[in-house]
C-alpha cells in the first residue's frame, strides 16, 4: 500500500466520525523505483491532506518532508522528489491501518489492507 | 525502452494466477477488455489519472487496462478492490507477473474510500456479480460471490452504482458488465437520473448468457428533469438495436405482470 493510498482510506466502522486518517503500524516497509511523472503530483497535490500524508511518511521511517507545503513548492524539483518518493515509491509491505477512533487494526499482509468489518461493526 | 513496445497489450491468461476460490477469467472478463480495448484511443486521450476496478478477480481486467493504458510514467495510478481476499492475492500475482502494479484493498465495493476517493476515479471498470440467485446467495464468502446477483442479479449492481456515482470524477466514465436478466435498460435510465448518459461498447451473446458492457459519462449539457424521462425516446435513442431492445422491453413487461 502505498502513502497515496493511506491518504484515500478512512475507517469505515459503523458510527465512526472521525475515521481518518488511519494511523500507520509499520512491520515492513519497501521501496520500489517508479518513473516520475510531473503533472500526476501536481494533481494529486491538490487532493493530499499533508498533515496525514506527513505524518504516515514518519510512521514510514521516511523523515524528508516539509512539514507544511504549498503549491509554489511544486515548482522545486527537489521537493517533487521527495513528494514522489514517499507518496509513490513507499510501500506499507505489511502492519495495520488503526482507527484513529476506535483502535481497530486493519491487518496490512502483502500489501494488501483488509478493510472488511465484523457483523456488529457494519 | 524496445522491450516496452513487447509487452503485451493485454493480459495473458497463462500469466494469470488463481486459487480454487477466485473466479477465472470468463466470457465477461473478456469482453469488458475488449469494450476497454474497443475504446482505447478514447481512453488514451481522456488522459486518467485514477483508475478503479471494484471486484477485481483474478487481477485480469485490471493488469489489462494498466497494459493498455501505462502505469506511472504516463501518470496513472490504479486501484482495485474485491470483497474475496484470495482474490486480491491472486490479482496481485497477476500484476507482477506482467510487471505492473495496482493498488489493492480487500473491502466491500469501496469502503473506506468513500470519503477521500469522491470525484476522483476517472476510469471505473466493474464485472459484478450478475447471476440471478436467491437473495441469501449474495456476498456469501468465497467462489458464490463472485456470481451471486439475487433477484434479477442487481442486488450488488444496484449497491455499486450510487458508489461509482460518489467516486467518478466529472469527467469519468464507468464500464460495466450486465446481463440481459439484469435488465439493462432499466439501469440505464437509473443512471440517467442521476445525469449519465450510455452506450454499449461490446455485445455478446454466448450459450447461456447475452453480456453488454456499458458505458457511463457525465452528460453534463443534458441535467435531467423527471419529465423528460419518456423511456420510449431514451430508450430508443440510446440503444438503437431493434430485436434487443424489444427483448429488453418484453423482460420488463413481463416483470412487470410477474409483480
Ligand atoms: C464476475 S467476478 C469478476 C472478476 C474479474 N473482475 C473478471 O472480470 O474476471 C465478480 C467479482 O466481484 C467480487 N465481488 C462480489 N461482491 C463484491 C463486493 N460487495 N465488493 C467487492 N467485490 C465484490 C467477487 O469476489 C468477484 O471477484
Amino acid at each position: 500500500m502505498r502513502l497515496l493510498t493511506h491518504n484515500m482510506l478512512s475507517s469505515n466502522i459503523k458510527g465512526v466520525v472521525n475515521g481518518f486518517p488511519l494511523r500507520i503500524e509499520a512491520e515492513k516497509v519497501v521501496e520500489k523505483t517508479v518513473e516520475m511523472n510531473g503533472e500526476f503530483l501536481k494533481k494529486m497535490f491538490e487532493k493530499i491532506d499533508w498533515k496525514a500524508f506527513v505524518d504516515a511518511s514518519w510512521a514510514m521511517g521516511y523523515t524528508e518532508l516539509p512539514e507544511e507545503a504549498d503549491s509554489s513548492m511544486l515548482d522545486s524539483d527537489e521537493f517533487l522528489n521527495r513528494f514522489h518518493h514517499a507518496l509513490l515509491e513507499l510501500h506499507l509491505e505489511e502492519g495495520a491501518l488503526v482507527c484513529p477512533e476506535t483502535g481497530r487494526r486493519f491487518p496490512v499482509n502483502k500489501g494488501i489492507p483488509n478493510m472488511l468489518l465484523h457483523e456488529d461493526e457494519v | 525502452m524496445a522491450s516496452y513496445k513487447e509487452l503485451p497489450r493485454t493480459a495473458q491468461i497463462r500469466l494469470v494466477s488463481s486459487h480454487q476460490e477466485v473466479y477465472e477469467p470468463c466470457d465477461d472478463s473478456f469482453a469488458l477488455v475488449d469494450a476497454l480495448l474497443a475504446d482505447r484511443n478514447n481512453l488514451l486521450e481522456h488522459h486518467p489519472t485514477l483508475c478503479m476496478e471494484i471486484g477485481c478477480g483474478s487481477g485480469y481486467v485490471i493488469t489489462s487496462l494498466a497494459l493498455i493504458l501505462g502505469q506511472e510514467a504516463s501518470g496513472i495510478n490504479y486501484i482495485a478492490t474485491d470483497i474475496n481476499p484470495h482474490a486480491v492475492k491472486v490479482t496481485r500475482e497477476t500484476l507482477e507477473a506482467h510487471g505492473v502494479g495496482a493498488e489493492l484493498i480487500v473491502t466491500d465495493i469501496a469502503s473506506g474510500l468513500e470519503e477521500r476517493l469522491t470525484g476522483l476515479v476517472d476510469v471505473m471498470v466493474v464485472n459484478p456479480p450478475y447471476v440471478p440467485t436467491p437473495e441469501d446467495e449474495v456476498g456469501v464468502h468465497g467462489i458464490t460471490s463472485s456470481w451471486a446477483g439475487g433477484e434479477n442479479g442487481r442486488s450488488v449492481i444496484d449497491r455499486i452504482l450510487p458508489v461509482a456515482d460518489r467516486l467518478l470524477s466529472e469527467k469519468g466514465w464507468l464500464y460495466m458488465v450486465t446481463l440481459t436478466a439484469n435488465n439493462p435498460s432499466e439501469i440505464c435510465n437509473q443512471m440517467r437520473k442521476k445525469g449519465y448518459a450510455s452506450k454499449i461498447v461490446v455485445q455478446r451473446s454466448t450459450e447461456e448468457e447475452s453480456l453488454h458492457i456499458i458505458k457511463f459519462w457525465r452528460d453534463l449539457d443534458k441535467e435531467v428533469n423527471e419529465s423528460d424521462q419518456s423511456a420510449s425516446g431514451f430508450i430508443g435513442s440510446l440503444f438503437a438495436l431493434g430485436p434487443l431492445l424489444s427483448y429488453w422491453r418484453g423482460t420488463t413487461s413481463k416483470q412487470k405482470q410477474q409483480k
